[in-house]
C-alpha cells in the first residue's frame, strides 16, 4: 500500500534549486519533448503496456457482467442482460450464502487469532540480548513465508494426514489415528493453522522495524524513574506502535473479502463445497469451470467494488480516531 | 503491506543493540520469564524445521525402512542414503520437463519482469519527464485494485495465450508494488550525479545504465528474488491457463502427483524398477523446495540491510 502524497514524492517533483523560479515554472508546467525525454519514456513504454494491458483492459473486460457471455462469442456479440447476472445478490443463492459466511467466519477468526500472533513473536524476538541468536531466529522463521502454498499444503498433508508423521506415531504408540486433513468440521482451524505457519515469522519484520525506531532514551527514562519491563511495554512499546498496528488492521478489513484463494482451492477436494467454499473459490468453481461467466464476472466485481469500500470507510475510520491510515486527503 | 515510507534503503531491520549486550538500565529477566520465552521459541523454530526434515528423510529411504515405521513418513532414513527416488523423477518423463520449464519461466520471466520494472521505475523516478503523473496514477492504482479472475482469464485467451509458456509471464510481468519501491529507490540516489550527468550532455538511457543500475544493485537483487519466487512458485495462472499436460510447470506436478497423489506410474519417471511412491512423492517435493532454499541466503542478506522492509507484502 503506498502513502499518495509524502513529503518525498514533492520534494521529488520540485524543481531543482540551481534552477530560480521564473525559468523553471514554465518547464515545470509543460516539458518540451525532445529526443531525449521520449528515449527516457521507451525505456518504461514496455512496463507501462504490460500493467494497461494485464491490468486496465481486463478492468474493461468487467463488462461481461452485464451480458451473457458465451466462449464462443466476442465479448462485442454477447446479448446485453442488464442486471440479470447480479440477481444472486438478492434471490438467496444458496452456493453464494455459503460462501459469503465461510469468507466472513474465515476472515474473523484469522483477524482475531493470526493477527497478534507476529506482534507477540516480535516482542520475544526483539527482548532476546543476543544479536546472532535473534539473526538466525529470524531466518528460520521467515523461511515458509517464501514457500508456494502447494507446498505447504502438501507438508502438512505429510504431517497431519491419514498416513502422516503424527499418525504414524499415534499408531507406534497404539493410539487411534486422529483424522485432521479432510475433516470438514477441522477445516477451518486446518486452514488457519496453515497460515500461522506460513506467514507469522515472516508477519513480525514489519513489528520489529517498528520497535527498532523506537526512541531507546524513553526506555532508559522510563527504568530510571522505576518502570519495569512490563510497564515499559504497556506504556512505550504498544503505543509506540498504535498507528501501525491500525494501519495493518484497516488492510486487512480491505482485503477481508479475499481469504487463501490457492489455499483453500488446492484443499477443496476431500472436504467438500460446505466447509470449504469461499467467495474466490465460488467465482472459479461457478465461472471457469461452471461455465456461468456473466454471474461470475459480477460476484468479481462486487467482491473487488465492496473491497475498494472497505478500505476508504477504514481509512476514514482511522481518520476518525487521529490516525494517519494507508492515505491522506 | 506497508507505506511507502517504510521503503527506506539501508535502514536496519532489528537495530544492533550496542555490541549485543543488555543496556545497564535493564534487569534480567526472571526465571519462569526466560524459561517461557525459550519454550515459545523452541517449539516455533521446531514447527518450522521438522517437516522440513522428515520430507528429505523419507525421500531417501528404503522400502523396507518405510515399512518398518507403518509405511508412512520417517524422521531418519535408515541404512544409507537411497538417492533412487531422484535418479527415477530427474532422468525422464513429467517432473524433469516440469523442473526445466520451471527454470526457463523464472528465468525468462526474472530478467525480463526486472528490466520492465526498472525501465518503468527510472521514468516515472525523473523530474520533469514527460507523461509520468499519469502513468503513476496508473500504477498506484493497480496497487489498490485487482482487474477480476474472470476478466483477467478473458484478456490472456484475447491475446491467444492460453495453453503458451507466455501466460505464466506476461500477465504477472509487472508487479505494481515493486515499481513502487524501485521508483523510490532511484529517488534517493544523490541528486549530484544526474546534474553532472546532465552538465556533460549524456542521455537518459547512458545516465540509467552507467550511474543508476550500478548503484542500485542492492534493490535490484531484492526485487528480482522476489520475482523468480513468484515465479518459480506460480501455481494459480497456471492451473488456469496451462491446459496440456506437457506444459506443466513444477506447482502443478505437486498438485497432481503429491497433493492429489496421483500414483507416479512409468510414464512419469524412468527406471527399471520404480522406487516406492512416498520417496518419489518426497523427492519431487524437495526438487519444489531446494530453489528456495538456494536463493534463500541471498534474500536473506539484504533482510539484514533492511531493504526487505519496503517490500513486505500481505
Amino acid at each position: 500500500m503506498v502513502r499518495f502524497n509524502s513529503t518525498r514524492e514533492k520534494t521529488a517533483e520540485a524543481p531543482p534549486k540551481t534552477v530560480t523560479r521564473a525559468q523553471a515554472a514554465p518547464a515545470a508546467r509543460r516539458p518540451r519533448i525532445t529526443r531525449d525525454r521520449l528515449l527516457l519514456v521507451a525505456l518504461g513504454l514496455p512496463g507501462a503496456l504490460a500493467l494497461v494491458g494485464f491490468h486496465y483492459v481486463p478492468l474493461l473486460g468487467n463488462v461481461i457482467a452485464w451480458k451473457d457471455y458465451q466462449p464462443y462469442l466476442t465479448i462485442g456479440e454477447s446479448d446485453w442482460v442488464g442486471w440479470a447476472n447480479f440477481s444472486f445478490l438478492w434471490d438467496g443463492n444458496p452456493e453464494f450464502l455459503n460462501a459469503l459466511w465461510n469468507t466472513v467466519i474465515l476472515t474473523i477468526i484469522q483477524t482475531v487469532l493470526v493477527f497478534p500472533i507476529p506482534l507477540a513473536l516480535a516482542l520475544i524476538l526483539n527482548s532476546l540480548a543476543g544479536e546472532r541468536l535473534k539473526r538466525t531466529l529470524q531466518s528460520v522463521l521467515y523461511l515458509p513465508h517464501f514457500l508456494s502454498w502447494v507446498i505447504v499444503v502438501a507438508l502438512f498433508q505429510q504431517m497431519l494426514g491419514n498416513a502422516g508423521m503424527l499418525n504414524t506415531f499415534l499408531v507406534q504408540n497404539d493410539l487411534s489415528i486422529v483424522h485432521i486433513i479432510g475433516a470438514p468440521e477441522l477445516f477451518k482451524a486446518l486452514v488457519t493453522s496453515q497460515v500461522i505457519w506460513k506467514d507469522a515469522g515472516w508477519g513480525t519484520i514489519i513489528f520489529l522495524a517498528a520497535i527498532s525506531r523506537i526512541d531507546q532514551e524513553q526506555y532508559e527514562a522510563a527504568a530510571v524513574d522505576g518502570a519495569n519491563a512490563r510497564q515499559r511495554l504497556w506504556y512505550i512499546t504498544l503505543p509506540a506502535m498504535k498507528g501501525l498496528i491500525i494501519l495493518l488492521l484497516i488492510l486487512r478489513l480491505g482485503s477481508s473479502l479475499s481469504v487463501g484463494f490457492e489455499q483453500i482451492l488446492l484443499q477443496q477436494g476431500p472436504v467438500g463445497l460446505q466447509a470449504s467454499e469461499v467467495l474466490d473459490t465460488w467465482v472459479y468453481n461457478n465461472g471457469i469451470l461452471g461455465g456461468d461467466w456473466g454471474t461470475s464476472a459480477a460476484a468479481g466485481l462486487v467482491k473487488g467494488i465492496v473491497g475498494l469500500l472497505l478500505v476508504i470507510g477504514a481509512n476514514k475510520l482511522a481518520h476518525a480516531f487521529g490516525e494517519r491510515g494507508v492515505y491522506q486527503k | 503491506m506497508t507505506t511507502l515510507e517504510n521503503a527506506t534503503i539501508g535502514d536496519d531491520t532489528v537495530r544492533p543493540t550496542r555490541d549485543g549486550k543488555r543496556p545497564p538500565w535493564m534487569e534480567k529477566p526472571g526465571p519462569i520469564t526466560q524459561t517461557l520465552k525459550f519454550i515459545v521459541l523452541a517449539v516455533a523454530v521446531a514447527l518450522v524445521i521438522v517437516p522440513f526434515w522428515s520430507v528429505i528423510a523419507t525421500s531417501l529411504a528404503d522400502q523396507q525402512t518405510i515399512n518398518d515405521a507403518g509405511g508412512g513418513m520417517v524422521m531418519w532414513p535408515g541404512s544409507g542414503l537411497n538417492f533412487d527416488s531422484y535418479v527415477a523423477v530427474l532422468s525422464g518423463g513429467v517432473v524433469t520437463r516440469a523442473v526445466l520449464i520451471s527454470i526457463g519461466v523464472t528465468l525468462v520471466g526474472t530478467v525480463l519482469s526486472l528490466a520492465a520494472t526498472a525501465g518503468l521505475a527510472y521514468w516515472l523516478s525523473r523530474p520533469g519527464a514527460l507523461w509520468s503523473k499519469p502513468v503513476l496514477m496508473l500504477v498506484l492504482g493497480a496497487v489498490l485494485f485487482s482487474p477480476g479472475l474472470i476478466p483477467s482469464y478473458l484478456v490472456v485467451k484475447e491475446f491467444n495465450l492460453l495453453d503458451s509458456l507466455w501466460s505464466l509471464i506476461l500477465p504477472v510481468l509487472i508487479n505494481a508494488f515493486n515499481v513502487i519501491v524501485m521508483r523510490a529507490f532511484f529517488q534517493e540516489l544523490p541528486k549530484e550525479l544526474f546534474e553532472s550527468a546532465a552538465i556533460d550532455g549524456v542521455g537518459a538511457a547512458t545516465v540509467l545504465f552507467r550511474i543508476v543500475l550500478p548503484l542500485s544493485k542492492a534493490v535490484l537483487a531484492v526485487i528480482g528474488l522476489f520475482y523468480a519466487v513468484a515465479y518459480w512458485n506460480a501455481f494459480f495462472n497456471a492451473l488456469l491457463y496451462i491446459q496440456s499436460s506437457e506444459k506443466w510447470p513444477m506447482a502443478l506436478v505437486l498438485r497432481t502427483y503429491v497433493v492429489n497423489q496421483t500414483t507416479i506410474g512409468a510414464d512419469q519417471a524412468a527406471g527399471e524398477i520404480l522406487p516406492p511412491q512416498l520417496p518419489l512423492q518426497m523427492a519431487i517435493l524437495v526438487i519444489a523446495i531446494v530453489p528456495i532454499l538456494l536463493v534463500y541466503p541471498f534474500l536473506q542478506r539484504h533482510f539484514a540491510k533492511g531493504v526487505m522492509i519496503g517490500a513486505v507484502k500481505g
